[in-house]
């Protein structure tokens, strides 16, 4: 599996370079790797010309190097962990590299998407075979000013050196090596003389974040700019019927109040429209009331004097009726069987036992801590959008298409992104501003307040999972999943995921109740919640055959034999030693002294994870003290950045599972602040422990593969407690009723 | 409408506006002062937190026209030239993930240090709490808060 997405190409076709007037070298390469799964490279690289490249790196000639990273940065380190690579190969010393977000035009960036944890797995091979093509560039230059064989001559830390001892450093030859062929066939370091790869490097924007310099889209502004602020159906299904601006038009910081809408509407109807590019889902049918005001207060305080008349006029879409047509589809008979081994119906059939659960979850809105915004200005020239975007390429074609502009009009600028979590892979606020500033012809920034965000939302939808397994002579001998969601959760790979595999007969159906609420992708996308119930369930499965919840999983894997079933996603070895390595760090079986254990274990976003959660009782309360965390994701490109993206994600997954609780009536978002709508803070924040299982296999992503298991090795670690059994997100609301239990 | 003098960061601006705007949005649109951030806007995630006379304070709630008088300091006054010993313990402990709530965090740190200069965990931990993190590196806050008190002693 590790090579399956392994490209080959011609150096000379994927890098190209070119002397600096300024002294030093340019060398382009293509990034096109950091594509989604199964992605082919979006253009012939055979014809790729020097403006298709999309990530640069520039060779000063004092030897300094800076790397021009293109991958939007939202908090999961590759700006850092990316140009580590490059570094490494290039080999040279990470002080004396310097990293700056690409500048960005979708003209010569393709490929540039943040999501699915997937950017250093795509971009491992291009960017090392890209410093290494590099290095050994500089080489050959230097072995022709010194009249060398080029194989006689080395390079490390920015020095080359030939066998009579000589230098040169690599600022001292790079005007050289831009006439130079590109070199074929490089060599890659092995992994144990890496230098720069598995040592801490703290991130690329520190020093700008921790003093406040402007580095995200809200912070970004022009002279003259006005701010917007768009008066949406305050529920969904809505359309706006009429407004009276009088009010917000008599505001002094008031400039305009506009409509849009009519573009979105002629991007939806158009004959060629296809529903399944997903990014934009987030458009309306409605007219919006948009606000264009001097100041962000004043735009702000115009939205709310509009007084607005929606039609509807009714959606029963309620928390209540999500629940009942949920459990509906749960017992009905409408699935679509996403993967079938076996025989399920006769597994229980003849089984000695059945164990059935339902586990139930809410919508969940994404909260970035940033809310969506977004800045354009629209000439006759050109179509300038900034802002923090996961998915650039993709808004540039829906811009360009929404305002029957060329492609190549369109620009992006992409800023680092205060949090995206899934919500900025989708486009709906720049359609929106770039609606806006057409119709305006002035520079316009959208900006949102926290209640915009969170009522129009593209929210992780609710779900509910049965599952039910066979028991036959103490061994599970049928599994059967069913998932009912809101809109689609589950899709092509995941029922490939453990169990499958491991247990003769399986089966994973799905069904869904189309909404008129929009849903998507949130971190760790279908297993978010996927992850929680079956590790939940697998601790039930483990008593009901008498055997330890860590044993249970170690005798299953056993039952896989790596590679035999192609369609099987994980790695039977790898998951046997993630679990063993969590269940060895985190004391497994051993907790201290009124002190439970909770274990969970997942694959996804092709890395292994394994849990320990350690909880205590305090009157009753469950206090989750430590949490030790083991992770397969190959080699490790930067440990502190790595640590920090697993913590994070288990702790999301904690706090989600704990608090997370997003309701409707009527078709309107009840929770829109965070008065109403609770994340996890510090002082619910347990110790959290990582280690990773060490080897040489090629990494894999870490920003959503915490998360899954991270719910299932609570409620694990709770029942051990307690013996409550938490089958419905949020927690909180069950474990209030279980402290009122034990104080009768 | 009305006219005022602000002090922030040691400087006096002349700020024209709504009775009712808040600090926040002086800072971030008049000042150009952009690293003090909205999050809530209802003084309940604590992105938007500045010091008055000191004291760590929510400015997404407090209308600026009130201040006159006031020391205000905002994460660009903090320290000119060098690192605060808090953002010092934030960059060695590499805490920050996104990024955007980090100079909220920074501000009740060093307000906090300031009252207590010598904290236990659940000090910390008391203190910080009214500052959100999505992406919780709410760990490392802790530990960062701690280190800098030992530097600042």
């Amino acid at each position: 599996m590790e090579n399956q997405n392994k490209l080959t190409f011609s150096r000379r076709n994927f890098i190209r370079t070119s002397a600096l007037a300024s002294g030093g070298l340019l060398i382009g390469f293509n990034f096109f790797n950091s594509c989604k799964d199964a992605v082919k490279p979006p253009v012939d690289i055979s014809k790729l010309n020097f403006n298709d490249f999309n990530a640069f790196i520039k060779i000063a000639d004092n030897g300094y190097v800076t790397i021009f990273s293109p991958n939007p940065e939202i908090g999961q380190g590759v700006k850092t962990s990316m140009p580590m690579i490059i570094a490494e190969e290039l080999d040279v010393p990470w002080s004396h590299v310097s990293v700056e977000q690409g500048a960005l035009d979708t003209k010569n960036f393709v490929r540039q998407v943040a999501g699915g944890s997937q950017s250093i797995r795509f971009g491992w091979d291009a960017l090392r075979q890209t410093g290494a093509t590099a290095k050994q560039m500089l080489v050959n230059a230097a072995a022709v000013k010194w009249g060398v064989e080029a194989s006689t001559c080395s390079a490390k830390d920015g020095i080359i050196i030939n066998a009579s001892g000589e230098k040169l450093g690599y600022g001292d030859v790079v005007n050289e090596a831009a006439q130079l062929e590109i070199p074929e066939n490089v060599t890659l370091k092995s992994p144990r003389d890496y230098k720069i790869i598995g040592k801490d490097a703290i991130n690329v924007d520190m020093d700008k974040i921790i003093t406040g310099k402007p580095l995200f889209g809200s912070d970004y502004v022009v002279d003259g700019m006005l701010y917007a602020t768009v008066l949406r159906p305050p529920a969904f299904g809505q359309v706006l019927e009429s407004f009276d601006a009088s009010e917000a038009k008599a505001l002094s910081g008031v400039v305009d109040v506009i409509t849009i809408g009519e573009k979105a509407r002629n991007y939806l109807n158009q004959d060629n429209f296809d529903p399944s590019s997903h990014w934009t889902v987030r458009l309306s049918e409605s007219d919006k009331v948009v606000v264009l005001a001097k100041t962000t207060w004043d735009a702000i305080k115009g939205k709310k004097a509009i007084k607005a008349v929606w039609k509807d006029s009714f959606n029963e879409e309620s928390s209540d009726v999500h629940d009942e047509v949920l459990n509906d589809l749960l017992n009905g008979n409408k699935f679509d069987t996403r993967r079938s081994d076996g025989n399920v119906k006769q597994a229980f059939a003849n089984a000695d036992k059945v164990i059935e659960r339902v586990y139930e979850s809410p919508f969940l809105p994404h909260t970035c801590m940033e809310p969506m915004n977004f800045f354009a200005d629209i000439t006759a020239e050109k179509v300038h959008l900034v802002g923090p975007i996961q998915t650039p390429e993709a808004a540039a074609k829906v811009v360009a298409s929404l305002l029957n502009r060329k492609l190549d009009d369109i620009h992006i600028d992409m800023t680092r992104m205060g949090g995206g979590f899934g919500r900025r892979l989708y486009g709906d606020f720049v359609y929106e501003v770039a609606e806006i500033a057409d119709k305006v012809k002035q520079p316009v920034k959208l900006i949102s307040t926290r209640e915009d965000d969170m009522a129009t939302g593209v929210y992780r939808p609710a779900i509910k999972y049965k599952i039910a397994a066979s028991i036959k002579d103490g061994e599970i001998t049928g599994y059967h999943l069913k998932e009912a969601a809101v809109n689609s959760n589950m899709y092509g790979l995941i029922p490939n995921f453990f169990p499958a595999g491991a247990i003769e007969n399986y089966q994973v159906d799905t069904a869904n109740f189309q909404s008129k609420i929009t849903t998507g992708a949130w971190r760790a996308p279908y297993t978010n919640f996927l992850g929680f119930a079956e590790q939940s369930f697998f601790d039930e499965l483990a008593d009901a055959v008498g055997k330890d919840p860590v044993q249970l999983r170690l005798d299953l894997l056993k039952n896989v034999k790596d590679g035999e079933d192609k369609s099987i996603e994980y790695s039977a070895k790898r998951m046997t030693d993630t679990i063993k390595l969590a269940a060895e760090k985190g004391n497994w079986g051993n907790p201290g002294r009124n002190k439970y254990q909770g274990f969970a274990a997942y694959y996804s976003h092709n890395t292994h994870v394994a849990e320990v959660v350690e909880i205590s009782l305090d009157n009753s309360r469950p206090v989750i003290e430590k949490v030790t965390v083991a992770v397969d994701c190959g080699i490790v490109i930067n440990p502190t950045g790595a640590k920090n993206q697993i913590e994070g994600g288990v702790l999301d997954g904690i706090g989600h599972a704990m608090y997370g609780d997003f309701n409707f009536k009527n078709g309107k978002p009840q929770n829109l602040n965070f008065d109403s709508y609770r994340l996890i803070s510090i002082k619910d924040t347990p110790i959290v422990e990582t280690f990773f299982v060490e080897n040489d296999l090629s990494p894999t992503g870490l920003g959503e593969p915490g998360l899954p298991p991270a719910g299932g090795a609570l409620a694990n670690a709770i029942k051990a407690a307690t013996d409550q059994i938490l089958l419905k997100q949020p927690f909180i609301k069950s474990l209030k009723n279980r402290k009122t239990d034990l104080s009768v | 409408m009305a006219n005022y003098n602000l002090k922030v960061n040691g400087k006096v601006y002349n700020v024209n506006s709504d009775d009712d705007v808040p600090l926040l949005w002086v800072l971030r649109d008049e000042l150009n002062l952009v690293g003090t951030k909205y999050g809530c806007g209802i003084g309940l995630c604590g992105t938007c937190t500045v010091h008055i006379n000191g004291i760590a304070t929510r400015s997404c709630l407090l209308p600026a026209s009130r201040l006159e008088g006031s020391e205000i300091t905002t994460i660009e006054g903090l320290e000119t030239d060098k690192l605060h010993p808090v953002q010092e313990a934030w960059k060695e402990l590499d805490v920050p993930q996104c990024g955007y709530c980090q100079t909220g965090q920074i501000m009740t740190a060093t307000s906090f240090l300031k009252q207590n200069p010598n904290p236990n965990k659940d000090e910390i931990r008391n203190a910080m709490n009214g500052n959100l993190c999505r992406c919780a590196s709410y760990n490392r806050i802790e530990k960062a808060v701690a280190l800098a008190a030992k530097k600042m002693s």
